[in-house]
């Protein structure tokens, strides 16, 4: 669990740099609040506090969440979704390795549920507010800085864009685009995946995941891509736009709330990309991933029941 | 020269072998020890019936145990001496059960009772061979400790395409069969060839590690065309039964099935070499190969008598009792733990590892990350099973073949929150064991019940109906006769009464 901590830290560093002082103290906040909650519950659960706060599992959920989180959300906002995802989500399912959903995530779309407009706000890549204007922000006012805060990501920018009734050529002229994705925010993507190769390297996930994770989501960008390149982005965007990379190496891989089983987990990555595409491209939100890994955690009970391997000499 | 082909199993694992520590010094002969205890069962099946008494001389080779039954064995005296005691001691039992043994305290002159040898096995019928094993008291020197005769008969009675003998010893650290093939290669090309005979076998090949060159190189000069040498990787569990059925064979034994339902019996290399004894020269199975390793500070390999306590064994390498050692018998991953160093040597006892007190991390819940489910050689799910049967959900665990575990302790080793899968999965399936058994046993006393109901029904009936009867078909003059007969008697009684009263007024 450090490893994978570890592996996150050159994404949120350069996400740091391209978003501001927000992306920091919200990772922060976040480890605090998790952290401490964690503790409680452990407490009051009577489990040993040590030994499982320790295990890292609490520290990669908060950074989780606080990565999917805008930078500049107030601070309750990161509250109330660490609380939602560590006290609901994982103690009042049984704790460490009994829960359904994914905690990260389950908090993270609760929050977005219930603070939709606090969750909206980026600021323009490289323009981000000072350090002692973020804290205003994150406790909370940011109605006088609205200026600074006006971004839009690339995926919203797509979404309105096409609402719009305009054409991929003409959306993509907009500054927010880059090479590849959105401009700046694509090197956050190849970041995570940067990391994620770490991951594989140090056998701490598996390549098959990803791998299927991100081949599906290829596939069916390139199909809708070609049928028509006007009104569907290309593969490549899709994987390095919002949270594909994210997803592809730090949610889904998580085993707790995926399907156990070899072939169920290959599945359950599909199905997560799917998900994802659809609600991305026909879906009222810009991003797909999170309510895509939370349909996929409640599949994966059937998942497993479907995808028992047959032992050795069973007819 | 191998004209077989190596297939491959599903998991396993690569482990650092320890071997060298034990296999690279010839074995000692151990002496005698000061008492041997000899368990009634050292098998699979029944235990036999002990046929002598306390103070009672025996020889070696004596038969002091029948066996009960067909899968069963008879127990032989491993040495001379007199029967000190018959009653309940420790034996190798993971669940630390006391149970019957007879105890020899050896008279130190090892005297061996009559025995005669075959001239020629050849001639004789397979049957009798296998019966001459039977009384030779050999069971199987791997792991399970299944009575030879019955997987030789089982053969006779089927078809068998296939021999194996099976040298391999995947586990860490034991090295018996090793330096047994070593020392005596020619005892166990024969006994191959005697146990080929009473199958009556098409093929027979013997299986043996890659990592084991030295035994190799023994056992190529003794063979000829009738038997194949082939060399199966270094993974373990590869010397389980299944898994190296799969390896030679490319072929699954069927789930709840034998391998002689395909035509294949597998026997050990100590096995070939107790059949080679038993026929040529008649000796029954009184000793064996035993590495004792681990933490001790001459760790090799010992030839010693059935029934010898594993101190003695222990103590001939060094060992000192030393509080944080833990006294493993069989390899790391499957071996179990004793508390008592008292208990004997039996015929499958292969190693008695100490190591250092094991420094295991605490048990944290469950992940489900799935490493389990990648080295299980059974291809079960190990972390459902887990789930299962920590909530003791039986119909779940047979769903999910929880009786195929082969208990090869794969999935414990690679577990991330050192989570002793084995030991959970043995308890529950006690706990189905148990079940299933008090079920009968409640079916059983049910029927019992259901029938002395019955039978007292029936008896009331009949009670009521003699009654009846008596009252229907009796005759109103033969009742009133009786009638009549009665207050006679009563009247007459009376009169005597009286007269009686009278005599004494008068006196």
């Amino acid at each position: 669990m450090l490893q994978v901590s570890i592996a996150l830290v050159p994404g949120i560093l350069c996400y740091a740099w391209i978003m501001g002082w927000g992306v920091i103290l919200q990772c922060l906040l976040a480890i605090l609040f998790a952290t401490t909650l964690e503790s409680i519950v452990l407490l009051i659960r009577r489990i040993p506090v040590k030994a499982f706060l320790f295990d890292g599992s609490t520290v990669v959920t908060a950074l989780l969440f606080a990565i999917c989180l805008s930078p500049y959300a107030p601070w309750w906002a990161n509250l109330a979704g660490i609380a939602f995802g560590v006290v609901v989500i994982k103690h009042c399912y049984g704790g460490l390795g009994q829960n359904i959903f994914n905690p990260a995530i389950a908090g993270y779309v609760f929050t977005l549920l219930c603070f939709p407009m606090e969750l909206s706000i980026y600021p323009d890549p490289g323009n981000y507010p000072g350090f002692l204007d973020t804290i205003r922000i994150i406790n909370g006012n940011f109605p006088h800085y609205p200026d600074a805060i006006a971004g839009a990501t690339v995926l919203s920018t797509l979404k309105s864009g096409l609402h719009d009734m305009k054409m991929i050529s003409e959306i993509s002229q907009s500054p927010v685009f880059g090479v590849l994705a959105g401009r700046s925010t694509e090197w956050i993507a190849a970041l995570w995946f940067a990391g994620g190769i770490f991951l594989i390297v140090r056998k701490i996930i598996k390549w098959q995941v990803p791998v299927v994770f991100l081949g599906t989501m290829f596939l069916i960008s390139l199909v809708f891509y070609w049928f028509d390149s006007s009104h569907y982005p290309s593969p490549v965007f899709t994987l390095f736009a919002g949270g594909s990379m994210l997803a592809a190496f730090f949610i889904i891989t998580e085993p707790v709330s995926s399907s156990t089983t070899p072939a169920g987990r290959l599945l359950f990555a599909a199905g997560t990309a799917i998900f994802a595409y659809i609600i991305r491209t026909w879906g009222n939100y810009p991003d797909g991933i999170a309510f895509a890994v939370l349909i996929m955690n409640f599949s994966a009970p059937l998942l497993d029941r479907l995808t028992r391997p047959r032992v050795l000499g069973e007819r | 020269m191998s004209s077989t082909d190596i297939h491959s199993f599903h998991g396993g694992l690569k482990l650092e072998t320890y071997k060298s520590l034990s296999n690279n010094l010839s074995s000692l002969i151990s002496p005698l020890p000061d008492k041997i205890i000899l368990p009634l069962k050292q098998h699979i099946g029944h235990p036999a019936n002990p046929l002598v008494k306390i103070g009672e001389q025996v020889y070696k080779g004596q038969i002091i145990a029948e066996p009960d039954g067909y899968v069963s064995l008879p127990v032989h005296a491993t040495t001379s001496g007199k029967i000190r005691d018959i009653g309940l001691y420790s034996v190798p039992d993971p669940l630390g059960i006391k149970a019957p043994c007879i105890v020899i305290e050896p008279d130190g002159m090892d005297t061996w009772i009559d025995i005669r040898g075959v001239d020629n096995y050849l001639e004789m019928d397979p049957v009798t061979l296998q019966n001459r094993f039977r009384d030779a008291g050999i069971s199987g020197l791997g792991g399970a400790g299944f009575p030879a005769h019955v997987k030789l008969k089982e053969g006779t009675q089927t078809e068998v395409e296939l021999l194996i003998i099976n040298a391999v010893e995947c586990e860490p650290y034991i090295t018996c069969d090793d330096r047994l093939i070593r020392e005596k290669p020619d005892y166990i090309v024969a006994g191959t060839r005697m146990i080929l005979h009473a199958v009556q076998a098409r093929k027979c090949i013997i299986a043996i590690e890659e990592d084991m060159p030295d035994a190799v190189n023994a056992l190529l000069p003794l063979l000829d065309d009738d038997i194949e040498l082939v060399k199966v990787p270094t993974i373990y569990p590869q010397g389980s039964e299944k898994q190296l059925i799969k390896t030679l064979t490319g072929k699954a034994v069927p789930s709840g099935g034998l391998p002689i339902h395909m035509g294949i019996v597998m026997h050990n290399v100590g096995t070939a070499a107790a059949a080679y004894r038993a026929v040529s020269r008649g000796e029954p199975l009184v000793s064996r190969y035993i590495t004792v390793t681990g933490c001790i500070p001459s760790p090799r390999n010992l030839q010693v008598l059935i029934g010898t306590p594993v101190r003695h064994c222990a103590e001939q390498c060094g060992y000192s009792e030393k509080s944080g050692n833990s006294i493993i018998l069989g390899g790391p991953m499957m071996g179990t733990l004793v508390q008592n160093m008292h208990v004997p040597v039996i015929k499958t006892t292969h190693c008695i590892l100490i190591r250092n007190k094991l420094n295991q991390g605490t048990e944290m819940p469950c992940i489900r990350c799935g490493n389990c489910a990648e080295v299980c050689p059974v291809e079960l799910l190990p972390q459902q099973l887990y789930w299962f049967s920590r909530s003791s959900d039986h119909n779940k665990l047979k769903q999910h073949h929880l009786f195929e575990c082969i208990e090869c302790g794969c999935c414990s080793y690679v577990c991330p929150s050192n989570i002793p899968l084995v030991h959970y999965y043995r308890l529950a399936k006690n706990e189905i064991n148990q079940r299933d058994l008090s079920i009968t046993k409640a079916s059983e006393s049910r029927y019992r019940y259901l029938k002395h109901q019955e039978r007292l029904k029936h008896e009331k009936k009949k009670k009521k109906l003699s009654v009846e009867q008596l009252s229907i078909s009796g005759k109103p003059n033969e009742k009133k006769a009786y009638i009549h007969e009665a207050v006679r008697r009563g009247r007459a009684k009376r009169v005597k009464k009286q007269q009686v009263r009278k005599d004494q007024k008068d006196e």
